[in-house]
């Protein structure tokens, strides 16, 4: 599965400056994971030490807050969107 | 004359994570780069404070407090704004079973009758010293009117997010002010994680995204003015509703500020917050006990504190517990009987988080957490006239009479065998 994350600013310089990456895997998760492989630098800022969503992020499928979905364990499909925002705004 | 033009007149302060310590110059951010942990002002510790004297001698405005207040320099915008009435109620203290209550009554809050008004005159102010040309928000409708009515008294371009659901009163109350306002298919949520991607997008100045460090200092001057109001001293029990959890952890900031500053005597007051049943994740936060929030999607009339994943609700939870306060909840037909209690009680009209403020009080007396001695603050955050649709069907509709006197009589001779 080809999906596409999508990093707020802030996180960028995390990234060579690229805005968006593209990861693969069969969940969020796996996702992550692969892409924490590639960008080290990034990779506490997705997850932490043990595996679970980065306390100050909020991953998004398709507009949707995985959490509601069933966190990492999301099941994703080809050509998904993954949207990480910080989770400090609004209120 | 634009915000650039006057921006070296007002500076904002330098910012500190509240996670990681880290430091960075003023900036609208606020995000840390490090951690993407909370950034807040960071305050010159040796700064000169005022004395009582000199603060009762300023004017009646939230700006009499400026020295605790995230710009140096002089704020350019909404003046104004803040020192609203803390009202004595003595028959909700009868009802609470506590020596006294007071509403701070900010539903009638200038210019827009809710607390916004006071986070979105520090923002605009921010906005000011970084010389933004265009302000916005995501808001649930209060901080839609206020961004909106202080945009346009400031000259300034704004573009202000709302969920499409929301009363009218908060969306002619915000358009009226020609503002660009966008209704987004979706929740309060949905709006916020949107404008946390148009704030990245644009360089803007969205007050609770990119301003959000200087917004929420506004915040604490409710407790500011407690303290004065009361005769510089504090209460011993605070009642605040809670959306996305600032308001209550920077009640308990404002109170801390002004102990340390030798204003106020004795302890800083057990702080209660309040939630709506259909969207209560900082209650059951606070309730479990731990540090990790649950979101929820909300399904409440309580539209104005309707924030399902609420950014500060962490810490607004360790505030409460720290504070030795606690936390309540109550539905929707409860709340209503709360905007009516209030009305009745104090003569004040309140809007849906109002009324879930005063139900969650007696919710919190009923399960025994006030004590006879205490001195009880509610905090009525908005206005009733913005949110009517919430008491339709639950009014007594008045009777249509003829202009004749004798109709009235008989009308006074029914009613007072009523009363009777």
């Amino acid at each position: 599965m080809s999906i596409t994350l999508s990093l707020p600013a802030v996180l960028t310089r995390l990234t060579d400056g690229a805005r968006t990456i593209e990861g693969s895997g069969a969940t969020v998760g796996d996702v992550v994971h692969d892409v924490a492989g590639r960008f080290p630098q990034l990779a506490p800022r997705l997850r932490d030490e043990q595996g679970n969503p980065y306390s100050f992020v909020t991953f998004y499928l398709n507009d949707e807050d995985i959490r509601f979905t069933g966190g990492f364990a999301t099941v994703v499909r080809d050509g998904d969107e993954l949207i990480i925002v910080p989770a400090i705004a609004g209120g | 004359m634009t915000a650039a033009a006057v921006a070296p007149q007002v500076r904002a302060l330098p910012l500190r994570c509240r996670n990681c310590g880290v430091e960075r110059d003023a900036a609208p951010v606020a995000i840390c780069e490090e951690c993407l942990g909370p950034l807040e002002p960071l305050y010159d510790a040796a700064r000169r404070l005022p004395t009582r004297k000199e603060i009762a001698s300023r004017a009646p405005s939230l700006w009499r407090y400026h020295e605790w207040l995230p710009l140096d320099g002089s704020p350019i915008f909404s003046l104004d704004t803040g020192f609203t009435p803390l009202v004595e109620v003595p028959r909700l203290a009868t009802l609470l079973g506590v020596a006294r209550v007071w509403a701070k009554n900010d539903a009638v809050s200038h210019p827009s009758l809710s607390f916004k008004d006071r986070v979105v005159a520090a923002a605009i102010n921010a906005a000011a010293a970084f010389g933004l040309d265009t302000v916005g928000c995501a808001s649930t409708g209060n901080l839609a009117n206020a961004v909106a009515a202080q945009a346009a008294r400031a000259g300034l371009p704004a573009w202000i997010f709302i969920p499409d659901n929301l009363e009218v009163g908060k969306v002619v109350g915000t358009s009226v002010y020609g503002p660009n306002l966008v209704r987004i298919r979706g929740t309060y949520d949905d709006v916020n994680r949107l404008c946390a991607q148009v704030a990245d997008r644009y360089g803007w100045g969205i007050v609770n995204v990119n301003l959000r460090s200087y917004y929420g200092e506004g915040s604490k001057t409710v407790a500011f003015e407690i303290a004065e109001q009361l005769g510089w001293r504090l209460p011993t029990a605070v009642v605040a509703p809670m959306a996305g959890g600032s308001l209550v952890s920077k009640l308990g900031k404002g109170f801390r500020e002004f102990l340390s500053a030798g204003l106020v005597e004795g302890a800083s007051p057990r702080l209660y917050g309040a939630q709506a049943t259909g969207c209560a994740p900082i209650v059951r936060l606070v309730e479990r006990g731990d540090g990790q929030l649950i979101p929820e999607i909300p399904d409440t009339i309580a539209r104005s504190i309707a924030i399902g994943n609420p950014a500060d609700g962490a810490y607004a939870a360790e505030s409460i517990r720290k504070s030795g306060g606690w936390a309540a909840s109550v539905s929707d037909a409860d709340l209503v009987k709360g905007i009516k209690l209030l009305a009745e009680t104090a003569g004040i009209f309140t809007e849906t988080a109002g009324g879930v403020t005063l139900a969650s009080a007696l919710e919190l007396a009923r399960t025994g957490h006030f004590r006879a001695e205490d001195e009880v603050v509610l905090c009525i955050t908005g206005n009733g006239l913005k949110t009517v649709e919430a008491l339709a069907g639950s009014l007594d509709e008045a009777p249509v009479l003829a202009p004749r006197l004798r109709d009235v009589a008989d009308l006074v001779a029914r009613a007072s065998q009523h009363s009777h």
